[in-house]
């Protein structure tokens, strides 16, 4: 079974004046779908130029990316754009949704730009659909700021999974939620790893990498480890652990 | 890329901001309302003087005696006497397509009747002179031959005239005195309203030649002489023939200048026409440069947004969207703006002429073209000042963008 990303010596080198900052240095890497994958790193270990490569928002310096078979490190600024449309879906630690346009439309708006003209009513049919998969139909007409910080993110995900890519790519998911809305969303991935789909998240908490099956750990631009997570954290019991001390706590006299 | 679609972005991007939109579109609405305005107060003038010509009469040739050069001094069209009545004569007899003649003398003179005076111009004119300059009599007869031979003491008033003297008592029959002869009113005009210069032509008193050369200003030459040719074309025709007859029988030389003037009902609509054509011009000119301003508001009102967007656009092209597609929604939602403008501009145009044609009593006309140019012109102005801003938010790198705060 090919690997959904396969990274080969890839380095990332940024020119600033006459420095040269070497981002991320001959990495190679293979992600098999299925896999749901935490890459952790301080600020500057190169986490976030590595993201953006396999996000195909940038191109790696030197080396090859195959994503879901496709060689996508020689690819120009329009072709990179189709292969983010179909490939990828992204969530962001802002959310990153249009301001004043409804949870709906937000979520057709990757169908907006694919290449072939999809119907109007096909359009609402998947977005609804996607909407649904992540339990928020409901608020399909709210805008952004009618809804709560995990609302927002949820319709994020519904956005990112609308054009059913082959990797979810998820850039600090709960950077900007409480602790108790993060465990939701990481509830939400979860799920749908189960159904199958392939996951990368970049996050510097340890506690949230807990929720995948595979920590990445970057410094200096390179890989320093690379390991299978043993004792997996279950969104779904955390949360029931959470009910209960808010329980608890609603019986305690004050 | 879908357009439908992207006008419908365009419009509720414009329809967030309303107040800026609105006052972007002002320099364009304000441009384009100028233009149309101009342009309807430029052709209802050109009409107005083009019917006045034509109340000059049907193809009609004025000949102006002078200017003549005495011990150096010029003269002006009219100022001295050199055509006689013997040269219009000739012209009649000797010209081919020329259908009538009336030599014509011009002066002031008080008119009186009863006991009511007035101030009038007095012509001296030939029976042909109503018939070429198309100007029918309410009540009376115009002059007959025999009263031009015999330099009858009679008089045909203009409408202003009848009302001075006699208010709206029918004149035809009572006496009235120029310069202390008496005339007896034969005929009253019908009412032919301002001429070209803005006197009231109605304001007229018109005895035969005979009679105004012999009895009133003892005048031998004549001011100008009337002439009508048969057939429009033959103008040109005729107005050299005329110029060659006139020299002629006035001996001058080859070299020397004309001691007349011939000039065509066209000579004189060309020149009346020349002033509004300058004017329109300079209101337009005006007019542009509110447009070029309007643009520039655009182009600065588009870089803010598209500043403003830039997370927006970031968004954009991490789900997909092309440069193009970028560059497509800023460039139509210039466009929509422009055009909108240039949609209320022209409402805005036709009301201004009509208000005006109503409390100035200005005549005002707005040709089709012009409002199918400045829909066109302001899209125009919204592609070529939306294009900068539009191109600068495809260029946008979307890491960037995705990362602007």
């Amino acid at each position: 079974m090919p690997a959904v990303i396969h990274l080969d010596a890839v380095s990332k080198t940024y020119r600033s004046g006459d420095v040269e900052v070497h981002a991320v240095r001959s990495v190679s890497l293979q992600i098999h779908a299925g896999e749901f994958v935490a890459i952790m790193g301080a600020s500057g270990s190169g986490k976030s130029s590595m993201m953006n490569m396999l996000g195909c928002l940038d191109r790696p310096t030197s080396g090859t990316y195959l994503l879901d078979g496709i060689d996508v490190s020689k690819l120009d600024r329009n072709q990179l754009a189709d292969i983010r449309n179909q490939k990828i879906g992204f969530i962001f630690q802002g959310f990153n949704l249009l301001a004043r346009t409804t949870a709906l439309e937000n979520v057709e708006l990757p169908m907006f730009y694919a290449r072939r003209d999809i119907p109007a009513k096909e359009q609402r049919e998947r977005a609804m659909k996607a909407l649904e998969t992540v339990g928020i139909a409901q608020r399909s007409d709210h805008h952004p700021n009618q809804l709560s910080g995990g609302q927002q993110q949820r319709v994020a995900i519904a956005r990112a999974l609308v054009n059913q890519p082959a990797l979810l790519l998820a850039d600090e998911p709960t950077g900007n939620l409480d602790s108790r809305t993060s465990v939701e969303i990481m509830d939400a991935f979860q799920d749908l790893n189960n159904q199958g789909m392939t996951i990368v998240m970049v996050t510097h908490e340890p506690d949230i990498a807990a929720y995948t099956k595979r920590n990445i750990v970057m410094r200096d631009g390179v890989i320093v480890t690379d390991k299978v997570v043993t004792t997996r954290t279950s969104a779904k019991e955390e949360l029931r652990r959470l009910d209960e001390e808010h329980a608890a706590a609603q019986l305690i006299p004050s | 890329m879908k357009i439908g679609p992207t006008f419908r972005l365009a419009a509720r991007a414009l329809r967030r901001n309303k107040m800026r939109s609105l006052l972007t579109m002002l320099g364009i609405i304000i441009g384009v309302g100028a233009v149309i305005a101009m342009v309807g107060i430029g052709n209802g003038a050109r009409a107005q003087v083009e019917a006045q010509i034509a109340s000059l009469g049907q193809n009609m040739i004025l000949i102006f005696s002078g200017s003549t050069t005495s011990s150096g001094v010029r003269t002006g069209y009219g100022g001295s006497g050199t055509l006689k009545i013997d040269d219009a004569m000739a012209i009649l007899r000797e010209v081919p397509g020329v259908v009538a003649v009336s030599p014509e003398i011009r002066s002031f003179s008080q008119v009186a009747a009863g006991n009511q005076n007035w101030y009038s111009q007095l012509l001296g004119e030939s029976p042909e002179y109503f018939d070429m300059r198309q100007w029918p009599l309410t009540s009376g007869a115009g002059f007959t031959d025999q009263e031009v031979r015999a330099a009858a003491k009679v008089v045909i008033i203009g409408k202003t005239t009848a009302t001075q003297l006699f208010g709206t008592a029918d004149p035809v029959g009572q006496i009235i005195r120029i310069k202390n002869v008496p005339f007896m009113v034969t005929g009253l005009l019908k009412s032919k309203g301002m001429s070209l210069m803005g006197n009231d032509q109605d304001d007229v008193a018109i005895v035969p030649y005979t009679t105004a050369m012999k009895r009133l200003t003892g005048d031998t030459k004549l001011r100008s002489i009337n002439v009508q040719a048969a057939i429009a074309d033959d103008i040109p025709q005729v107005q050299q023939q005329i110029n060659a007859l006139l020299r002629q029988r006035h001996g001058i030389t080859p070299g020397r200048d004309d001691d007349f003037t011939v000039r065509s009902q066209q000579d004189i609509a060309e020149m009346a026409t020349a002033q509004s054509k300058i004017m329109t011009l300079l209101l337009a000119s005006i007019a542009c440069v509110s447009l070029v301003v309007g643009g520039i508001g655009i182009m600065n009102i588009m870089l803010v947004s598209v500043t403003e967007r830039t997370r927006e656009i970031g968004i954009r092209m991490a789900v997909g969207a092309h440069g193009r597609d970028i560059l497509m929604q800023f460039l139509i939602e210039a466009v929509t703006l422009s055009s909108l403008s240039g949609v209320l501009g022209i409402g805005l145009g036709f009301g201004t002429s009509s208000a005006l044609s109503q409390f100035m009593g200005w005549p005002t006309q707005v040709p089709v073209v012009w409002v199918v140019l400045a829909f066109g012109v302001s899209a125009l102005i919204g592609v070529s000042f939306g294009l900068y801003p539009a191109w600068k938010a495809a260029a946008l790198d979307p890491i960037d963008a995705l990362r602007y705060e």
